[in-house]
């Protein structure tokens, strides 16, 4: 039983690479452009930001809860570092102050839900409105220009060594250190078990609400960096940035295998999930198909995928 | 007795879960406006053989009468049409709706036929009329919130909407486990009333006082057997209690030897207002101690607060003589007062996750640093504890969801061993496993107290509790009733008088 289960798991993330290899093979074949340093180069920089954001987001559904603020955050950090930088402050400063803000957002999230008891949908539904206004507010709806050039490396730059670009960077490292929080700490296991039964896990001694504050706090820090990227890559602080980012992080998720209801998934299979969404809306570009059928096609994404999921699942039991 | 017809009737129902035999050929018979009680310990099968004539259970054989024709429902629906209601020890309205509504849902009156526009006003003259002739009118009103009402209220309403089905033969269970002095009274009223209108009353309860001031008959069911039907003017206390034991004890427990020691735990004043009070209890080294009790006593919340899991209002806690503090699982562990849940599909297992990762949960402290985990000893150590509890299984890969319910159970004690308690608290260590499976885990219980673990049991299953406690404690109604030692806790029925409140 445990081989065929294991052959399920095995079938569903191959079939996930497969899907990555048949998209490869034809575009190849169809566009002269797609393989090219350059195309690649720019799908990477593409899903660097929904990587990031879809890394925070697994660990949050994989409690069972869900994160809909990290569009805001993005929002909140691009016109707080915007405001800082256009009054000359130092740049790592205006990270740190972007980070402890984030840090406080994921804390509020984290409070209202775990320690108040709201359901994750509204207290993070609330949150996301408010973060809105509040960057709305804080900017009196106007942009910021940035201009502060050691800044501007975050969305810009390139490494010095083979010329990747720096979210290209940040996605890599982000991605290895939630692969190592999530397969080989004890955080990571109370992540799996919270969702798979919080109960149980409470009575097994494991600080349940701490925990549960913890992946909010990793979600809004991961939204934080993507707020970061983008407010240098468009070389300013824009209070509407990030609008329904959240969306493409959670798609990105459940194609990935995540069950929405938690205690299933797994980051390989969110990275998979994040890669597929940024290869077809490139294919799709380069196709020049029309951007309201490029929606459609990602709705059926997801439900194909999680269609799937669910008959691999079923035919387990 | 002759001569007169029954309204209801059910012979030889038998009736077994996945090849545990849960009714074995019980019967039952109810006369027009009689009320007859069902007694039997947990787990005799009372709620099983209702479910049975109600037709939320099939039965696998035996005949249900209803007015003297056969009936075979398919569902509680059929039933309830049929005649015959039941009242649940769990109710279950729907809060936001008026009473009224709730009464006559599913078949309210509609202002035009056929047009899903419902006459409010003819739903809330109906049960005014049904509420004025229960005399109820003036605690509750019809365009009443279901959610406003108290539990003696809601159970009330229940009642209410079985009458107003014209139900033949309404079925009570446990009636009264929740109501106060009061509204106990107020509920005998209208089950008087109730029966000078013909209706048949099939009354559950585990309470001798009440029984004997309502009942006409009892029946008594002993592990799904019927074991005879009395009339309660002709009974004794005595000869109910002893119908429900039975006098032959089951053998077969292996003898705990361990030399007990000092007082490992002791528990002073627990208190939850509502739930238990003044609750006193000491365990020694080697030594089993069982809990004794019916459904409802108190016996899981005085354990699960004293993990720290459930909330304590006020209570100390002594581990080997020293005060400690409990404010959360996790501080038990540390001070090493483990507890195996009854619940394992709630509180004891991640069912969607692997053995290992169950049985590391709570013992990351021997495992990691750092917060990182060495996988390697981690799969050493649990390896070990699964095939130590001899956990039927390909691998501890394998999904703890995937195990039987004896094998979860293994797993269980496997995480909790693996812990090294001290104090050892399982609840309901057998329920639901097969003799085999029982066997193994009474080796255990025994073997681990030689090692000089303290053992707290809780259990309701009366030969367990008496082949495997040194001492016995009772509790009942949230208190303990009684503690019995030696040859004194051999006493079934002694056990028995004290878990019903006696003395």
């Amino acid at each position: 039983m445990t081989e065929k289960k294991d052959m399920g798991k095995i079938l569903r993330q191959f079939g996930l690479l497969f899907v990555v290899l048949i998209i490869i093979v034809v575009m190849s074949f169809l566009s002269p452009v797609f393989m090219t340093q350059k195309n690649i180069i720019n799908i990477l920089r593409q899903i660097s930001m929904n990587g990031i954001l879809a890394v925070g987001m697994t660990f949050v559904i994989l409690t069972g809860g869900i994160d809909l603020s990290v569009g805001s955050v993005v929002g909140i950090t691009g016109v707080i570092c915007g405001s800082f930088l256009e009054r000359g402050m130092a740049w790592p400063l205006v990270c740190l102050i972007a980070l402890v803000m984030a840090l406080l957002c994921g804390f509020i999230n984290g409070y209202l839900i775990s320690y108040v008891g709201f359901q994750p949908f509204i207290a993070t539904l609330s949150t996301m409105t408010i973060g809105r206004g509040f960057a709305l507010a804080y900017s009196n709806g106007k942009p910021y220009m940035i201009k502060d050039p050691s800044f501007l490396v975050f969305g810009q730059g390139y490494t010095p060594l083979f010329h990747i670009p720096v979210p290209v960077v940040l996605l890599v490292l982000v991605c290895i250190l939630g692969l190592v929080i999530l397969n080989t700490t004890s955080f990571g296991r109370y992540v799996y078990a919270i969702g798979g039964n919080k109960n149980a896990a409470k009575l097994s001694g494991v600080r349940t609400q701490r925990i549960e504050m913890m992946v909010y706090i990793i979600s809004s820090i991961c939204a934080c960096v993507v707020g970061m990227i983008l407010a240098a890559r468009i070389s300013s602080g824009q209070p509407t940035a990030g609008e329904s980012y959240e969306m493409d992080a959670i798609a990105a998720t459940a194609i990935g295998g995540t069950s929405m209801s938690g205690g299933i998934g797994s980051l390989t299979g969110t990275v998979l999930g994040f890669v597929i969404i940024g290869l077809l809306s490139n294919s799709m570009n380069l196709m020049n198909i029309n951007s309201f059928y490029q929606q459609i096609v990602k709705g059926l994404l997801i439900i194909v995928a999680v269609f799937l999921d669910m008959r691999t699942k079923g035919s387990k039991n | 007795m002759e001569g007169e017809k029954y309204v209801l009737e059910a012979t030889g129902i038998s009736k077994s879960f996945s090849g545990v035999t849960v009714l074995d050929g019980a019967e039952l018979s109810i006369k027009p406006g009689e009320l007859h009680a069902l007694m039997g310990e947990n787990g005799a099968g009372k709620s099983t053989l209702m479910k049975v004539v109600m037709g939320i259970y099939t039965r696998d054989a035996g005949r249900v009468f209803l007015d003297g024709q056969e009936v075979e429902f398919k569902s509680a629906r059929e039933a309830l049409d049929a005649g015959i209601s039941m009242i649940h020890q769990e109710l279950s309205p729907i809060p936001e709706m008026t009473v009224a509504e709730n009464v006559f849902l599913g078949r309210e009156q509609k202002l035009i036929k056929g047009l899903p526009f419902v006459d409010k006003k003819e739903l809330n003259r109906r049960t005014e009329e049904l509420l004025k002739e229960y005399s109820l009118s003036e605690f509750i009103r019809p365009n009443m919130k279901m959610k406003d009402l108290n539990i003696a209220q809601t159970q009330m309403m229940e009642i209410i909407k079985a009458v107003s089905y014209n139900s033949k033969v309404i079925i009570m269970d446990e009636p009264t486990s929740s109501l106060s002095e009061k509204e106990t009274e107020i509920l005998f009223g209208i089950i008087d009333n109730l029966k000078k209108k013909k209706v048949g009353i099939i009354y559950i309860s585990h309470r001798m006082e009440e029984v004997f001031e309502l009942a006409d008959r009892v029946s008594i069911l002993r592990d799904g057997k019927f074991i005879g039907c009395v009339k309660v003017a002709e009974a004794s206390r005595e000869q109910l209690i002893n119908m429900m034991v039975g006098r032959d004890l089951e053998g077969g427990y292996p003898q705990n030897t361990a030399t007990k020691g000092e007082v490992v735990l002791e528990i002073k004043n627990f208190t939850r207002h509502g739930v238990f009070e003044g609750v006193n209890l000491k365990v020694r080294a080697g030594e089993i101690l069982g809990m004794a009790g019916l459904v409802g006593a108190g016996r899981s919340e005085v354990m699960r607060a004293l993990v720290g899991y459930d909330p304590l209002d006020s209570g100390e806690v002594y581990l080997d003589g020293k005060q400690i503090s409990i404010k959360h699982p996790q501080d038990a562990i540390r001070h090493h007062i483990i507890i195996a849940s009854e619940d394992r599909k709630a509180l004891g297992l991640v069912l969607c996750r692997s053995i290992k990762e169950n049985i590391a949960l709570q013992n990351f402290d021997q495992f990691s640093t750092a917060g990182f985990i060495q996988k390697l000893q981690e799969k050493r150590s649990c390896e070990e504890y699964a095939k130590k509890m001899a956990t039927k299984m390909n691998g501890i890969a394998d999904e703890a969801g995937s195990l039987s319910g004896g094998n979860q159970q293994k797993v269980v004690l496997a995480k909790c061993l693996l812990s090294h308690p001290k104090v050892l608290i399982m609840d309901e260590p057998t329920r639901g496993i097969d003799v085999g499976a029982k066997a193994s885990i009474y080796r255990n219980m025994v073997e681990l107290a030689n090692q000089g673990m303290a053992i707290i049991m809780i259990s309701s299953e009366m030969p367990e509790l008496i082949g495997m406690s040194d001492r016995i404690m009772v509790m009942s109604g949230g208190r303990i009733t009684g503690e019995l030692e030696g040859q004194e806790a051999k006493s079934q029925q002694t056990i028995l008088k004290l878990a019903l409140g006696g003395q």
